[in-house]
């Protein structure tokens, strides 16, 4: 099977489950949202979700492509070690055109990993997890109430904070290395890409640290805005 | 303008492939900056065989820039700081009076050391055996406009052509991956109404030789094109992938 054993098909996998992630993130950052114009109108699509059959198949498609994505990251890197050889060069320069990024994204996405364990243990274990399990769920506003109130804040800001900058370094690169990958790529749209990989990686950024933000203002701090 | 300057060189000696290596200190002194850095090695060597010692071997044939054959890691790039352009056409100028040096060999696990600065690269050889090349029926070659080629598709088709084989895209690769040269050398061919009828099967063929002589996946840093003496570009690589993944989804 080709996306297994040749090289540009194991990219070809990295990619398309790396573009589902990327719009996933995007709809999960614009989902949030809505919790800063409205906790109800919020409340209502977690109800919605909850644990009905469609937001169960979502969530285990979802699982599958990070599953994927990250066994299919640690094998490419473990190929490359390889190939590269044990014998490092004793002065190395990064030319300039060369993202720090793109040579760094294991490591980007351990740091996605870490950050997205304390986030399924504060939201996922507490609304999903004991809807399944037949429990009482808790409602999103007092998930969020939990990990942004005043006995969890100092933890949950920074972690959210670092997540998302591994993040937005990890899709600056990603995005328009996916479309390479895919052989979608060419002299005039390279730098196009590379522009719209910037924009987007700073759009989830600012909605995400803007929502994290706020919410710790409301919940910790009681600001009413 | 010329004038004199004296360095230092931290070569990287090896007296074999299976032999540990080690980094060696030496002094150039007076060397004219109008000298080629190849020409300087010349020197040294020289310098070297005087004393009974044992030169340097390092690889090179045309001292243009168009044969492929000369590689070295030179300050952390390879083929020297000097872009656009290969170690046979780095000048002595390039660098400080009293700087030091740092040579290396290429480093992949594909291009294993032979001896002190010289690689193998017969990879790459077996690469384009593999299917970088047309085949044609002998007898009269038709006539040069009776296929037609548009301008950018010729001009695209000629830049990927310029690739000389160096192997310093993979030499520059954190990956070791091959792809920037595969994808010139597929690309000159895939771009041309010549190279089509064995378009798919030229892509297959030289896709899996790569991989099988242990270069590594692409993760698109773009090191590859940054330091290629003939400027291959990145695009390359993305016609590369189209043209396996439409083969592959062909079969
Ligand atoms: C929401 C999270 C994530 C998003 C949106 C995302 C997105 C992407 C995208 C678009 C690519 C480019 C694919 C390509 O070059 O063809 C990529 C590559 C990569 N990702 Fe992720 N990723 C995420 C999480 C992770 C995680 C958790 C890990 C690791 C543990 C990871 C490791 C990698 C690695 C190593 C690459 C480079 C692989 C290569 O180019 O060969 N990513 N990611
Ligand atoms: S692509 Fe450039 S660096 Fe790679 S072998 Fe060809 S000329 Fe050398
Ligand atoms: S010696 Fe021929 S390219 Fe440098």
């Amino acid at each position: 099977m080709w996306l297994t054993n040749s090289s540009v098909g194991r990219k070809v996998v990295m990619s398309v489950t790396g573009l589902f992630l990327v719009l996933f993130v995007t709809f999960h950052a614009l989902m949030n949202a809505v919790a800063i114009f409205s906790l109800k109108a919020y409340e209502a699509i977690c109800e919605f979700l909850g644990a009905n059959w469609y937001a169960l198949v979502g969530t285990a498609v979802l699982a599958a492509g990070f599953a994927i994505h990250i066994i299919y990251a640690f094998w490419l890197t473990y190929q490359n070690r390889k190939a590269r050889g044990s014998d490092s060069y004793d002065v190395s320069a990064r030319p300039k055109t060369v993202s720090w990024a793109s040579q760094n994204m294991l490591v980007l996405g351990l740091i996605v990993v870490c950050f997205m364990i304390v986030h399924l243990i504060q939201f996922w274990a507490k609304m999903q997890l004991p809807e399944i399990m037949g429990e009482r769920p808790a409602g999103g506003e007092e998930a969020l109430g939990a990990a942004f109130g005043p006995e969890w804040w100092y933890y949950t800001l920074p972690i959210y904070l670092l997540g998302f900058c591994a993040l937005w370094f990890h899709i600056s690169h990603g995005f328009w290395s996916a479309f390479q990958s895919i052989g979608v790529n060419g002299n005039n749209w390279l730098p196009r890409l590379k522009k719209i990989a910037m924009g987007w990686a700073t759009l989830v950024f600012v909605l995400f640290a803007v929502e994290a933000i706020y919410f710790t203002l409301h919940f910790a701090f009681g600001t009413n805005f | 303008m010329e004038k004199n300057i004296s360095f230092k060189l931290k070569i990287w000696r090896q007296a074999g492939p299976k032999e540990e290596g080690r980094f060696e200190l030496y002094e150039l002194n007076d060397i004219p900056t109008d000298t080629s850095f190849l020409e300087a090695l010349d020197i040294l060597n020289e310098q070297l065989v005087e004393k009974g010692e044992e030169p340097i071997m390092f690889d090179h044939d045309c001292r243009e820039g168009i044969c492929g054959m000369c590689s070295l890691y030179i300050n952390g790039h390879p083929h020297g700081p000097a872009t656009g352009a290969t170690t046979c056409q780095l000048y002595v100028r390039r660098f400080h009076d009293g700087e030091t040096i740092t040579v290396e060999p290429w480093r992949s696990a594909a291009f294993p050391v032979i001896k002190d600065l010289m690689v193998n690269r017969n990879a790459f050889d077996q690469i384009q055996q593999a299917g970088g090349y047309v085949s044609f029926n002998t007898g009269g070659a038709q006539d040069a406009n009776a296929l037609p080629i548009s301008k950018v598709a010729a001009d695209e088709a000629m830049d990927s052509a310029t690739c000389i084989g160096c192997g310093a895209c993979v030499a520059a690769c954190k990956n070791g991956s091959a792809m920037l040269f595969v994808s010139a050398k597929v690309s000159q061919f895939a771009l041309l109404p010549q190279g089509k009828p064995e378009a798919k099967r030229r892509v297959k063929a030289m896709l899996a030789k790569m991989d099988e002589l242990g270069f590594g996946n692409c993760t698109n840093t773009g090191a590859c094109a940054a330091e290629c003496p003939k400027n291959i570009k990145l695009s390359n690589i993305a016609r590369l992938n189209r043209e396996y993944i439409c083969a592959k989804c062909a079969d």
